[in-house]
This record gives C-alpha cells, structure tokens and sequence, in this order.
C-alpha cells in the first residue's frame, strides 16, 4: 500500500516538474522544475530496487548535469529568450504526437500485461543491494564496452575544444 | 586480479586492430604540439602508417577467427571484410586531404587523430555482435564525424553541415536506442546471436507488435546513418557543406559500417521475424533509388549532385537486404566495396578541382578537363562509369550481384524498379563526362592545378580497385558469400 502511495507521489513529481519545466518563463525555474522531475525519477529507480541507478540518477544528472545547465543559463544571456513568444507554430505536430503516443498507451492499458511479454528477470535483478552484482557485470563480461567508452569520451572532449577554440 | 579474468592473447589479438589505431590516434594528439608548424605532414603519414598496421591487424586477426570478450566482439569474415574497407577508406581519405590542408592552413594533429578514432568506432561497430558494443562504437564514429564536419571553424557551410549532421544524428541515436531498449526488455539480452535465439523459439518468442516497434525503431536510427530515404534530408547539405576529402571519408566509411551493423542486426538477430520487416526496407530501398536519382538530376552542384547520387546507392544496397538471403549478403558486402572505391575516388577529383575555399563545385567548373588533365578525367571518367554500373567496372558487378540476389528472393517489381533507376541515373553522370570532354576549358579548369602525388595515389588506387572489381569480381565475391553467413 505504502509503495503505490510512494509510487504515485514520485509520478506527480516527474509529471509535474516536467510541466513546469516547459511553461515557465524563467530559465532559472524552469531547470528547478527538471531537477524536480529528474528526482522524481530517482524516487521511482528506488522503488524498483535499483539503488545504483537511484545513485548514478542523484550524482550524474541531479548533480552533475543541471549544475552544468545552470552555468550555461547564467553564462549565456537569455533574457531576450524570456521574452521571446513561449510557444511556436509547432504545436499542431505536438498534438498530434500526444495523441498518437496516447492512443498506443491507451492500447497497452486496455490489453493488459499480456500486451508486453518481458524476459525473465536474471536472479539478482529484483533482489534488494544488487550494486555488487552490477559492479561484478561490469568489470567482466561488460568490461570492453565499459573501457571504449572512454575513447567516445575523449572523442567528445577533442572535438568541442576543436570546435569552441578561436584562432590564434 | 583473478586469472579467469584477464583476457587471453587470442582475445587481445582479435581487439588488436582498434587497440593500434586508439594508441596511435592518442599519439598523434600528444606529438602534435611538440611538432606544430614545423613539419605537418608527418601526421599524415603516421595515420597512413597506424591504418596500414590496422589492415595488417585485421587480416592477422581473421588466421585465428572467433568471438572475444564474452560474446561482445566477433571476428568472423564478415568483420575482417568491413575492417579492412573502412580502413582503406581511411587512407584514401587521408592521402586526399594532403593538399586539402596545406591550402587551407589546417594541417592539425587533430584532424588525423579524429580520422583514426572515428575508424576506431567503425572497427568496432563492424566487429561488434552485441547491441551496447554497437552503440558505443556508432556514437564514436559520429561523433568524430560530426566534428571533421564542421572542421574548418571559419567556413559558414561547414558550420551549418555540422550542426544539422550533429542534431539529426543525435536524434537518430536516440531511435535506435530506443530500439535497443524495448530488445532488451523483451528477451533480456544485448547479445545478437542469443536475441536470435530467443526470437525464434516459439514458444517464448514474445509479442509481435512489441518485437515489431522495436525492430522499427532500430530501422530508423540505422536507415538514417546509411542516408537511406525517408531519413536522406540531411545528406545533401552535409555533404556539400563539410570539407571534400571529410565528405570523401563520410560517405564511404561510416556509411559501410552503418550497413555493415545493418546486415548483422537484421541478419542475425531479426532474421526469423524477417517477412515483417522486409516491406519496411523495400519501401524505403525504392524510396532511396527514386529520391536519390530525380533529385540528383537537377542539381548543379558537384556535392550536391554525388551526395543524392550516394542516397540512390544505399537504396541499391537496401534492395540487397530486402532480399534476406545469404546472397544478398554477399551482393551487399561486394557493392559496397565497389562503391567505397569509386565514390572515394569521385570525390578526391572534386577535393582536387575545387581550389582554396572550395569555391569551385558547380557542374560547369568540369569545362574542358579532358584537355586540360587528361589524366584526371581519365579517373573521373572510370568512376563514374563505375557509378553507372557499365561492364569492366565493380560497380556493374555489383548491381548484376544485387538484382540477381532480389530476383531469387522473388522481389521483380523492386528489381525492375532498380534497374529503371541506374538507367534515370546514367543521364546525370553522363553529363559530367559531356561537361568535361566536349566543352571548352573554362576559367575554373585553365587555373587548376596539377596533381599532387597524394592525390594521384587517392586516385589511382580506387581506380585499379574499381577495375580488379570489375575484371576479376569471383575472389572478392567468394570471400563475401563465405563471410555471409556470420559467425552466429
């Protein structure tokens, strides 16, 4: 009972920061409301069991990530953006991806769980304190997708300095 | 660290390829302040070498083939066949680029250096049989294109080829991941030949429409790194925009390993759901051809015109994979490396003719260069019958390889279509040969001036290939059919 009440409080978090996060005028509260959004999200990865993705969820993206979008709004000037018009001519197209995208969730509802046949959990997935288990994958059988992409980070660090110097 | 967990030689040995070409690339970066100003080329030829030792790597590679890594690589013929390519589209592209940036003053380590990283993406997508391998390396591989894009800062077309390449890409990506995401949810499991399994065992097999959509999605990520319609919009504009010998490396390299990854997903992991998805890639094959072929007729620009022409070939390789046999395979794997070789080598004669800033492209820049530089034309003129698909060159063989695999697999309309195609399209590239051969030199082609010897290797290496390709096409052709059955 409690973790349906759980569940449904983190969705109202996601949805609604979510909301937020597009009508708000203000950059600065509109990345507030995304980091709303994005615990939220951690909020429900905990309810699943996944701590290590609750973790990574807080670190990278709660921490890491809207701190960044955070500098980049105080660095670049946007206030010629707050009042700029806040909803294009695009609309017509959004609804009709809601609509689409609605339908097919509507669809999935009403067919029951009998709609989506998923694979069998592996042993460990469900259990509660699985981050040796994902540690153990990932410096084995993972360990070379792991290492290459440290080389799609250095490619991605070369080219925007590439990209970002001026000439001498 | 415990014994069971270091790899063994014979793994390290089939990774070695892309271990080289990461070294060396790193290398490059770290010699190149030392050096700067003082002596460019010698990038050049550092990457030429690492290139050189990759192909080596490979071909050593494939004397003990096998999976490495828990499943995650596999070398098989099929992956040394794409690894070998991708590589010497490397150094094609880097022999073009000599003289592309002494004269643009833009000889920098990082250019090589990003070449090699990217070819390292390549590698390891063509080798990969695991879907998180995949993705890894396809996002290398973009992300340095996407950067050789856009690599001459100050150039206002590069600028916006590399935004528009980097925001459609990205939002490729993303489809595909998607794909990836719903595979793993429904069989659990990233690796091809397991996800394959579990498909088609049908007791287990799961829900079609659920396979269906993620299959789907995976199309639409892939279809759009091989430009194949309705995913083509953004090949022409960055083709035209990015730098010449950049567009050169692009259109073959990355495009060879998107269908290398193509043909391996498809063909392995989703094979038993193929009757579904078949009319998904005929429709976007004869959407390629038509698109690529009517709007490469009007073009007057010299990019523009071989970037649509580069859309219609990936519709002639989509009618390989629509036809979802063996030969097919091998029809692809053959048209591919004939493409590779003659697109390299049109787009090393338009990186030569088109001068500092690149300001020479339009069609009536040609004027008169089969007076001015016999020889030049004489290239140009082998690639582009190759283009057209005339006897003597791989690129006949590779279009008699690929309507004869569609015509086994009963797909008649769509050959009939591809063949009315290649006849649309003969009408454009014979008009470059009329340009060049009948008109008067023109101010462009009087000014041009003569060839470098890097280029003339850029130039007469695809041109021997082209021709071996056309003459002798039954060794690489029994290697391809070999290598088609994968390593699953």
């Amino acid at each position: 009972m409690l973790d349906v009440f759980f569940f449904y409080a983190f969705a109202a978090l996601v949805l609604g920061g979510a909301l937020l996060t597009v009508t708000l005028r203000n950059t600065v509260h509109c990345a507030i409301s995304l980091i709303a959004s994005l615990s939220g999200v951690a909020g429900i990865f905990l309810l699943q069991k996944a701590e290590f993705l609750f973790a990574v969820q807080i670190i990278v993206y709660v921490g890491g990530v809207m701190v960044l979008f955070l500098f980049v709004i105080m660095l670049v000037n946007l206030d010629t953006a707050a009042r700029d018009r806040q909803f294009n001519r695009q609309w017509i197209a959004a609804v009709a991806c809601v609509l689409a995208i609605g339908a097919e969730g509507v669809y999935f509802v009403r067919s029951g769980s009998g709609a989506w046949t998923f694979a069998a959990p592996s042993e460990f997935a469900l259990s509660a304190g699985n981050t040796e288990d994902i540690a153990r994958m990932l410096f084995s059988e993972y360990l070379v997708p792991f290492e290459i992409a440290s080389v799609l980070l250095l490619v991605a660090v070369v080219g925007s300095v590439l990209m970002a110097r001026r000439e001498a | 660290m415990p014994a069971n967990m270091a790899p063994s030689s014979a793994e390290i040995l089939r990774f070695l390829p892309e271990i080289i070409l990461a070294v060396m690339g790193t290398f490059i970066m770290v010699l190149d302040p030392l050096v700067r100003g003082k002596s460019p080329k010698i990038f050049g030829h550092i990457s030429i070498l690492a290139m050189l030792a990759a192909i080596g790597a490979s071909i050593f590679a494939y004397t003990n083939p096998g999976p490495a890594f828990s499943g995650m690589l596999m070398v098989d013929g099929f992956a040394t066949f794409f690894r070998v390519l991708v590589l010497g589209v490397g150094i094609l592209a880097v022999l073009s680029s000599y003289r592309f940036l002494d004269r643009e003053r833009a000889d920098t380590g990082e250019y090589h250096a990003l070449i090699l990283f990217s070819l390292v993406g390549q590698c390891v997508m063509v080798t990969a049989n695991e879907l998180i391998m995949i993705f890894i390396g396809l996002e290398i591989s973009s992300i340095a294109t996407y950067v050789l894009a856009g690599y001459l800062r100050d150039d206002k077309r590069a600028n916006e080829a590399a935004l528009k390449y980097f925001l459609l890409g990205s939002f490729a990506t993303a489809f595909l991941l998607y794909g990836v995401a719903i595979i793993y949810g429904i069989t659990g499991t990233t690796n091809l030949s397991a996800i394959r399994a579990v498909l088609s065992n049908t007791t287990t097999a799961p829900a079609g429409a659920v396979v269906g959509a993620a299959v789907a999605l995976m199309f639409v990520g892939l279809a759009f790194k091989v430009s194949g319609a309705p995913f083509q919009i953004w090949a022409p504009d960055v083709y035209q925009g990015a730098p010449t010998p950049v567009t050169a490396f692009m259109s073959a390299g990355p495009k060879a390993a998107a269908f290398a990854v193509f043909l391996r997903i498809f063909m392995t992991a989703f094979e038993t759901v193929g009757t579904g998805w078949e009319p998904l890639v005929w429709v976007s094959a004869l959407l390629s051809m038509t698109i690529g072929n009517f709007a490469a007729l009007v073009q007057q620009n010299i990019k523009r015109m071989l970037a649509y022409s580069s859309i219609a070939h990936a519709g002639y390789v989509l009618v390989a994979l629509a036809a979802r046999s063996e030969i097919g395979t091998a029809a692809a794997m053959f048209y591919l490396a004939a493409y590779a070789m003659m697109n390299v080598g049109a787009f090393a004669v338009v990186a030569h003719l088109s001068g500092k800033g690149e300001r020479r492209l339009s069609l009536n820049d040609f004027a008169g260069l089969g007076v001015k530089q016999p020889l030049t034309a004489a290239l140009l003129t082998i690639f582009l019958l190759s283009f057209i698909g005339v006897p003597l060159t791989g690129g006949f063989f590779g279009k008699f390889y690929i309507f004869k695999a569609a015509l086994q697999s009963n797909l008649v309309w769509l050959t009939v279509l591809g063949l009315l195609n290649s006849a649309v399209a003969a009408y454009y590239y014979l008009r470059i040969l009329v340009v060049m051969y009948m008109h008067e030199p023109g101010e462009a082609t009087l000014a041009v001036e003569p060839l470098s010897f890097g280029l003339s290797a850029a130039l007469i290496l695809p041109a021997i290939g082209t021709f071996v390709l056309g003459i002798f096409p039954s060794a690489l052709l029994q290697f391809a059919d070999k290598s088609s059955i994968f390593g699953r």
